[in-house]
Formats: structure tokens, C-alpha cells, sequence
């Protein structure tokens, strides 16, 4: 598994925490937002892996694209989505970036590079491959960058664009995040191979697994497999072993059920905000800093939210077409 | 006017919208070389090269989903699906993602795209290449649905359809691809939601979709012997539906027979009876009738097939009926 070898600036690093702390505060207000009634439906909190998110989106363009899954608050917020819209369309209000119509489960937003957040497990890769293709033939250098989990990748859809993106040479990054399980059943059970990376083999791609707690790794990594694909060599395969703290989703416990209370416990020890810190030798002062800026932040996103209005009925039936 | 094949008419509708806007571009299994299955892409591969004539893998929901990826950031793909049959292996990409993206996202998704596909039997094809399955997709919010049946439809409707923001599924037949009609030289397009009358008539309407509009005219100029004047409306789009076209015929004959080779359960004509009998129900002198395929598979024999199939055969047979009900 590779590991940061670093040549990497404190000053990215330091970004690159800010980004992971942000996604960690949203992801914890969302979970109290949800607890208390205010946020509804499926939602699916990052926390413990907002490491792949923050490495990947700063190794990107602002005009690069991601596509995400039902577990894609991180990569959106990576990406660059404002914080009040998410937070307003997860409270399932009018000014969300969906305009209500959505939710957690379909966050999007183009004007960043952000094709959406698609829950049909797999079904964002096809997707990605036809961006990429759109973007090969304008031939600006744009990549596209698709996550998925280990479970997307026993999926037809993985395979197919896979093939899809080899045979053309498509810039297209897949980033799987294993965080081990896929809902409650094991990786190790439902998976073939130990580390998915290799899978690229059979598309004759490059593959590499990397620490998905350690966020210089996941962005070290993340770079060359952009480069790769803005050079016109195609699409890498990146899996990032990672875990989530919480449950699969609300009413799934932290563990006890799947998973075990120490290998629960082993993973929260490789927190990618501590790791970060321990790598940046953080102060005292630095940490309060970045707390501070992100606390406004969340302020800023549940003021919005909270004085949002719901939306009209009217609005059910809009943007069913052009 | 000149008379060129169905199935040239949709080449030509291609070739013209390709020529016209660099953001169209094809892809599908065997359409380069090849010239498609049914040879609805001969010529573009030499015009327009392999970038924008792209033969796929056989991997329809990497077909669909890559059509939609492109759209997204502004291409116009037109993407075609061998046969409607094999939709079932895309069918998430198409109901989930197709259909869902700009509604999920708020309007704020670009969904340009057209899903080339036939279907249709008469030439043994038997089971898992037949299959009228239009409903289907007509069921599904999100996309609009069109099946010409005639080339000059197919050429002006497939213009339209490239050149629509929103995704469009349009379905050809496999035994219209050689029938030959009169297609004008000058451009045309003809908008979606627009029906065609197809024949007029007085006495009973005849709402027939795709292979069933050539079989119902002819049943018509045969009923015309026995003094019966039937008009025959082609919806042309199912969905969105000329509604009003179908109910001012009504009005003025009092009858409907709805006509498809799709299975009549929970087909699409179930739909228009549904609507005829909300909104002409005061004008209906007798019960709707339907003449639809038997509720089977489609069946491989070329005997058991045309037993399954209608005919027009069986369209004279229901207007009869519906005579001698009053």
C-alpha cells in the first residue's frame, strides 16, 4: 500500500485539513440535524473518510469533474459546493441546491465540476466514462473523476466502464473507497481479490491501492493518476482502504452488529484529522484557527438553512423537462 | 416528391443534424463499418470518422450511461440499442438516471440525448428480438417517446429529437426499414407532440402506432368497399400525447379502436382508452375496442408468429365488431 513520500507544502496540507474538518463538521450537523428531525430521508455520513474526498478534489481543476454516490457529502464539499445549499437541500428546502428535489442522496452542483451524487450503486461510472469522452473530444484537458465504493465494484456497471474508459483512453480517474463494508456485508467475503486496485489489471490500467486515513497518500496518488489521464493515457484505478466511523446508516450501529468494537476502535486510532495533525506537528493555535473558520462556516449553512422556506407544491411538477 | 427508404430517412436524419452541429455524434454496437444492424448508419463512418461514429463494446448500460455522461457537459449523443429488447440490460441508466438527472438535480442537469432503438416482429425473430415494449418507457417521467411509421416521420421527428434538450427514446420498426416513402428534399422538422391524421374518415377512428398505421390504412380502404370511412390517427409521439387530435376525432366519429403490435395488457392503448373515455365519453357510441398481440411471448414459427401478431386482418375484424354493436 503506498504511503506519502511527501514533497508535499505544509501550506496544501493545511488546506487539505481544512477541507477534511469541514466535511467532518457538515457531516456531524447533518447527523444532528437528522437525530432531531430536521434533515429527512437517506442520509449517509463520510465521517472517517474524508481523507479520499479532500486528497482527490485538491489534486483537481476547478473545471475537472466528480461524480459521487449516495455517500457523497464529502466529495461534494471537496469539490467546492457551498455548504448553506447542501445543508438547505438535505432540510429538503427550496433554496437547495436541488431545489428540494433531490436530498442527500442527489446532491449536485455543475457550475462546480459536480455531475451529482447517484445512488443506483455503480451507476455514476458509465456516466463518468461518457464525461470523459465529451472531454477528450474537446481536448482541454479536463478529467473526470468517479467514487464509488468496494461494493460498486463487484457491479456490471464497474466493469463495463472500466472497459469502455481503457478501450478509448479516457481521462477518467475511478476512486473506490473501501471502507470495508458494502452496508453490513464484508469486503473480504464479497470481493475477489484482496485489493481491488488489481482489478485494473484486466483493463490494462494502472492500479494502486493506497492508506485512505492519510490524506497526503490519497493525494499524492490522486495526482499522478490525473496526470496520467490528462496526458491521454486513459484511466488508473485508485482504491483507498478507508472506514466509516459511523453506521451504514441511521439505526446501524457504530458497531456491534458487523463489525467488532476493536476493529472499530483500531480504525478511529488512524483518524485522518489526527494523522493530518500528528504529520503537520499541528499547534494548539493552528488547530483553533481552522476550528474557528469552519465553526463560521456551519453557522453561516444552518442560518440559511434554517430561514429557508419549503417550496411551493408547484415546485413538484418543474424541471421534469427542458 | 422523391421516395426513399425508412431506414435512409433516418440516415439522412443523422447525417443532417451531424453536419449541422459538431455536438452530435453516434455510438452504438456495430455502427461503424458495419452500417448498424439494419443498416441505419451506412455512409457516416466515412463522413464524419470513428470519433463521432463510435462502435461500442456490447455493454448497454455503458452505451446509455456514457450517452448521458456526454450530455451532461453539453454533447448531443445519439445512442443506439440494437434492439428495445436489450433496454432491459440498460434499463437503470434509462429509468434511473436518464429519466431522473434534471429533475433530481433541480433543472440544473443537461440530458440532450436520444436512445436510438427498433423493435417489432415479422421476421422470426422469436422472443428476445421482437418485443414491442414501448410502454415501458412511456410509463417513465422524465423521458418523451417517439415511433414513426413512415420515413418521412422518421426523418423530421428524428431531427427533432436530436435537436430536443430532453431525452427522447425513438422507436423504429424492424420491418419499416425497407418500405420506401415520399421524403422531401428541403429540410423538415417535425415537432414532437404532434400527431398526423393519417387517412379521414367519418365513421370510426382508428388510433394506430408504428407497423399498425400502414396495416390499419390499408384495413380502411378495404372497409371503404363495404361503406365504412375510417379515420386513421397516427399519435406519432406517445408521450408527450396529442390528446386533443384524438378526442376531435372522436367527436366526429363516435368510435375508437385503438391499434398496436405491443401486447394489449397494460399496453399503451390502455392509456388512450382510459383518456377517450374521461374526455369523448359523452361522444363514444360504442364500447373502445383494442386489437393488440396475443398476451404471449413472441413466438419463433413464422405460422405462430402472424397468428400472434395483428394484421390488418384484424383490424377490419374490430371495426366490424364495433358495428355491429350499435
Amino acid at each position: 500500500m503506498a504511503r506519502a513520500t511527501s514533497r508535499l507544502t505544509r501550506k496544501r496540507m493545511h488546506e487539505m485539513y481544512r477541507a477534511m474538518l469541514r466535511i467532518r463538521r457538515f457531516e456531524e450537523t447533518a447527523d444532528d440535524f437528522y437525530m432531531a428531525g430536521k434533515v429527512v430521508g437517506g442520509v449517509h455520513v463520510s465521517i472517517g473518510q474524508e481523507a479520499c474526498s479532500a486528497g482527490v478534489c485538491a489534486a483537481l481543476r476547478e473545471d475537472d469533474a466528480v461524480l459521487t454516490t449516495h455517500r457523497g457529502h464529502g466529495h461534494s464539499i471537496a469539490k467546492g459546493t457551498r455548504l448553506p445549499e447542501m445543508l438547505a437541500e438535505l432540510m429538503g428546502k427550496v433554496t437547495g441546491l436541488c431545489r428540494s428535489k433531490g436530498g442527500s442522496m442527489h446532491i449536485a452542483d455543475v457550475s462546480k465540476g459536480h455531475y451529482g451524487a447517484h445512488s443506483i450503486v455503480g451507476a455514476n461510472m458509465p456516466m463518468a466514462a461518457g464525461i470523459g469522452l465529451a472531454y477528450q473530444l474537446e481536448g482541454k484537458g479536463q478529467v473526470a473523476v468517479v467514487f464509488f465504493g468496494d461494493g460498486a465494484s463487484n457491479n456490471g456497471a464497474f466493469h463495463e466502464a472500466m472497459n469502455l474508459c481503457a478501450i478509448w483512453k479516457l481521462p477518467v480517474v475511478f476512486f473506490c473507497e473501501n471502507n470495508q463494508y458494502a452496508v453490513s456485508v464484508p469486503a473480504e467475503y464479497s470481493t475477489s481479490v484482496d485489493d481491488i486496485s488489481v482489478r485494473s489489471k484486466g483493463y490494462d490500467a494502472p492500479g494502486l491501492t493506497v492508506d485512505g486515513m492519510d490524506v497526503a497518500a490519497v493525494y499524492e496518488a490522486s495526482q499522478e493518476a490525473v496526470a496520467h489521464a490528462r496526458r491521454g493515457l486513459g484511466p488508473s484505478l485508485i482504491e483507498a482502504k478507508t472506514y466509516r466511523f459511523f453506521g451504514h446508516s441511521r439505526g446501524d450501529p457504530h458497531y456491534g452488529m458487523y463489525r467488532t468494537k476493536e476493529e472499530w476502535e483500531g480504525w478511529k486510532e488512524r483518524d485522518p484529522l489526527i494523522v493530518c495533525e500528528k504529520m503537520l506537528k499541528m499547534t494548539a493555535k493552528q488547530k483553533k484557527a481552522h476550528a474557528e473558520a469552519v465553526e463560521a462556516e456551519i453557522k453561516e449553512a444552518i442560518e440559511f438553512a434554517e430561514n429557508s422556506p419549503e417550496p411551493e407544491e408547484s415546485v413538484a411538477l418543474e424541471d421534469i423537462f427542458a | 416528391m422523391r421516395e426513399i427508404l425508412y431506414r435512409e430517412a433516418i440516415i439522412e436524419a443523422m447525417d443532417e443534424e451531424m453536419a449541422r452541429d459538431d455536438s452530435v455524434f453516434l455510438l452504438g454496437e456495430d455502427i461503424a463499418e458495419f452500417g448498424g444492424s439494419y443498416k441505419t448508419t451506412v455512409g457516416l463512418l466515412e463522413k464524419y470518422g470513428a470519433e463521432r461514429v463510435r462502435n461500442t463494446p456490447i455493454s448497454e448500460q455503458g452505451i446509455i450511461g456514457s450517452a448521458l455522461g456526454a450530455a451532461l457537459v453539453g454533447m448531443r449523443p445519439v445512442a443506439e440499442l440494437m434492439y428495445i429488447d436489450f433496454s432491459a440490460v440498460a434499463m437503470d441508466q434509462i429509468v434511473n438516471q436518464v429519466a431522473k438527472v434534471r429533475y433530481m438535480f433541480g433543472g440544473k442537469a443537461n440530458t440532450s440525448l436520444v436512445i436510438r432503438t427498433q423493435g417489432g416482429a415479422g421476421r422470426s425473430s422469436a422472443a428476445q428480438h421482437a418485443q414491442s415494449l414501448e410502454a415501458w418507457f412511456v410509463h417513465v417521467p422524465g423521458l418523451k417517446v417517439v415511433m414513426p411509421s413512415s420515413a418521412r416521420d422518421a426523418k423530421g421527428l428524428l431531427k427533432a429529437a436530436i435537436r430536443d434538450d430532453d431525452p427522447v427514446f425513438f422507436i423504429e420498426h424492424k420491418l419499416l426499414y425497407l418500405e420506401r416513402g415520399a421524403v422531401p428534399e428541403e429540410e423538415e422538422v417535425i415537432p414532437i407532440g404532434v400527431a398526423e391524421v393519417k387517412r379521414e374518415g367519418n365513421d370510426l377512428t382508428i388510433v394506430a402506432t408504428s407497423s399498425m398505421v400502414g396495416k390499419s390504412l390499408v384495413a380502411a380502404e378495404e372497409l371503404e368497399k363495404e361503406g365504412v370511412n375510417c379515420e386513421v390517427i397516427d399519435p406519432r409521439t406517445l408521450f408527450p400525447l396529442d390528446v386533443e387530435a384524438i378526442l376531435a376525432s372522436i367527436r366526429k366519429t363516435g368510435r375508437l379502436l385503438i391499434t398496436h403490435e405491443a401486447v394489449q395488457r397494460c399496453g399503451w392503448g390502455a392509456e388512450i382508452a382510459a383518456l377517450a373515455a374521461k374526455k369523448a365519453f359523452d361522444y363514444l357510441d360504442a364500447p373502445i375496442e383494442r386489437v393488440c398481440a396475443k398476451e404471449t411471448p413472441v413466438p419463433f414459427s413464422p405460422k405462430l408468429e402472424s397468428y400472434v401478431i395483428p394484421d390488418k386482418d384484424d383490424v377490419i375484424a374490430g371495426v366490424r365488431g364495433m358495428l355491429e354493436t350499435v
